[in-house]
């Protein structure tokens, strides 16, 4: 029992990293219609840019925690600016096909300067005990991405369903064109939204810097299931990609600790796909997903 | 109020409008009808700024409108009731109707309208859609009442609409004229149309091709009906 709740609380932990990357990716999907492959680049960027904070700058993880989310930012601003604002007109493919070479291009830039082993990262030393959580003892880090993770989604959430700016992007979500003829400038918050959503990768990406290896791959394998996070919980679908995402994380550590040893790796690794399948099947627009409306 | 001229308006190759000359004067209540496909809701959209592959002139109050987007038509004053009724579903029905910007000194406070609209006060917190046909369409209406939009381009508000409702979507509209709103209808009901409105429009193949008074429409209500195919 003591096992199996934490096995569900590092699953927890693990889809953390899940919820908080399809989130940025749901809110960028919705506003933009632009599935943004970089979303992973981004991620590994972010861990590489607490990294060489630390290295180069001997800044620390609380100071990284902040500077590189807002950093990245600005990146996705002048992306969305420079890049993506002039194929929104065409065909939704080509932003992915400019995002995804955009991939290949960041993954190679740090390949080239940092090689393609992982860089070491610490553990804050604020952080590097463990806490007592009655049952079991768990590493503080990792209750503190959980905790910063769950926090950073219902602060999402609070922003979205409790402000005028919240109700201004869900209305240009759900019906963009209407949205416009009732006097409300969707262009005007595309960018900011996009810079908000590569913000939570590259957060992710910080937080992912002291418990996960920093390699310039490490986002790579991690969009792929993040994509099947965000079909599953509907595409646009800010609630169901952040539920999904934690369930999806808790599923694939049960499956590494309790399915048969020979089919562990393989069952953790393809359930997520395999979810999606099913779900395309049975509900195509996703969970949480609405069929589209003009 | 409203002057349309020379309005051209395309579907790729498709040609739907043609040289549309209208006019709507301020404080009138004026309608479109024509048959399905005739270009009716092409032409409001237009007019709003939606629909884009089109040329002619269009101005409100003498401004022209032609080169500016849709949301700066709406702060204006053009008030939009979309055919589907266009409801949010990730909206409660209190913020379907704060959601756009009040634009007019018309502007109905969000206690009148739930004074007028007493079903959507009980349901003012659930999202749009879990509302019936007839009160999504309300809601619509009552939006732009409480944008205060000076012109309202209503497309087909009474279609498919019980007759109590239609009667009410009556109510509103005559309480929108004799509060000095004008009101540009798609309307295929005839007999409606006469009691609500000053002058009709008859839209065929994307030409404006006859405008008759409440009386002619009266006299040849039948010949008409037989023409639109009702
Ligand atoms: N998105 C579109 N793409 C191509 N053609 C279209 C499109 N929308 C409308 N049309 C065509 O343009 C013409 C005018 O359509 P429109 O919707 O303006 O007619 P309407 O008078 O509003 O008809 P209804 O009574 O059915 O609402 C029709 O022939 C229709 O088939
Ligand atoms: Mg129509």
């Amino acid at each position: 029992m003591t096992n199996f709740l934490e096995q569900t609380f590092n699953g927890l932990v693990s889809g953390s990293f899940l919820a908080l990357l399809a989130l940025g990716l749901a809110v960028i999907f919705g506003l933009l219609r632009v599935v943004n492959f970089a979303h992973g680049a981004i991620y590994m960027l972010g861990a590489f840019g607490a990294y060489v904070l630390a290295d180069e700058l001997g800044l620390s993880f609380w100071a990284a925690l902040i500077a590189v989310p807002l950093g990245l930012a600005v990146v996705g601003v002048v992306l969305e600016r420079a890049f993506i604002h002039r194929l929104t007109r065409l065909d939704p493919l080509y932003n992915f096909l400019l995002t995804f070479g955009l991939t290949l291009i960041l993954q190679d830039l740090v390949k080239a300067r940092y090689g393609v082993q992982s860089s070491p990262y610490a553990v804050p030393s604020a952080l590097s005990g463990s806490v007592d959580l009655g049952l079991f003892e768990f590493p503080a880090y990792r209750v503190f991405v959980l905790a910063m993770s769950v926090a950073i989604c219902v602060g999402v959430w609070a922003l979205l369903t409790r402000t005028r700016i919240g109700m201004v992007v869900r209305a240009a979500t759900e019906r963009p064109e209407l949205t416009r003829a009732f006097g409300i400038d969707v262009g005007r918050w595309i960018t900011p939204v996009f810079g908000f959503g590569v913000a939570l990768a590259g957060l992710a990406g910080v937080l992912a810097a002291p418990m996960r290896a920093v390699h310039p791959l490490m986002g790579a394998d991690l969009i792929i299931v993040v994509f099947a996070v965000v079909v599953i919980g509907g595409l646009g679908s800010i609630f169901g990609s952040v539920a999904v995402g934690f369930v999806i994380g808790v599923l694939q550590v049960w499956a590494e600790a309790y399915a048969p040893e020979s089919w562990r790796a393989l069952i953790a690794q393809t359930l997520p796909f395999l979810l999606m399948a099913v779900v395309l099947l049975w509900r195509p627009a996703g969970l949480f997903g609405r069929e589209e409306t003009a | 109020m409203l002057r349309i001229d020379g309005l051209n308006a395309w579907y790729g190759e498709a040609q739907v409008l043609r040289d549309v000359a209208l006019e709507v004067a301020s404080g009138e209540v004026v309608t479109l009808c024509g048959r399905n496909g005739a270009g009716k809701t092409t032409l409001l959209r237009s007019v709003m700024g939606l629909h884009t592959q089109q040329r002619g002139a269009i101005s409100l109050r003498g401004t022209d409108l032609t080169k500016k987007p849709a949301h700066s038509r709406a702060r204006l004053g053009l008030g939009w009731v979309q055919d589907d009724r266009g409801s949010y579903a990730t909206l409660t029905v209190t913020e379907n109707l704060t959601l756009p910007p009040r634009v007019g000194p018309r502007s109905w406070s969000l206690d009148r309208i739930y004074e007028m609209f007493p079903n959507l006060y009980e349901r003012r917190s659930s999202p749009a859609t879990k509302l019936s046909g007839g009160e999504q369409q309300m809601l619509a209406l009552a939006r732009v009442l409480r944008m205060g939009a000076e012109l309202l381009l209503c497309d087909e508000p009474t279609e498919g609409l019980s007759p109590l409702l239609v009667q009410r979507v009556g109510e509103i509209l005559r309480l929108v004229k004799a509060d000095g709103g004008t009101v540009l209808l798609v309307e295929q009901n005839l007999h409606f149309a006469t009691t609500v409105a000053d002058r009709h429009h008859l839209l065929a193949e994307g030409r404006v091709v006859e405008s008759l008074d409440n009386t002619e429409v009266r006299n040849r209500e039948r010949e008409l009906l037989a023409y639109l195919g009702i």
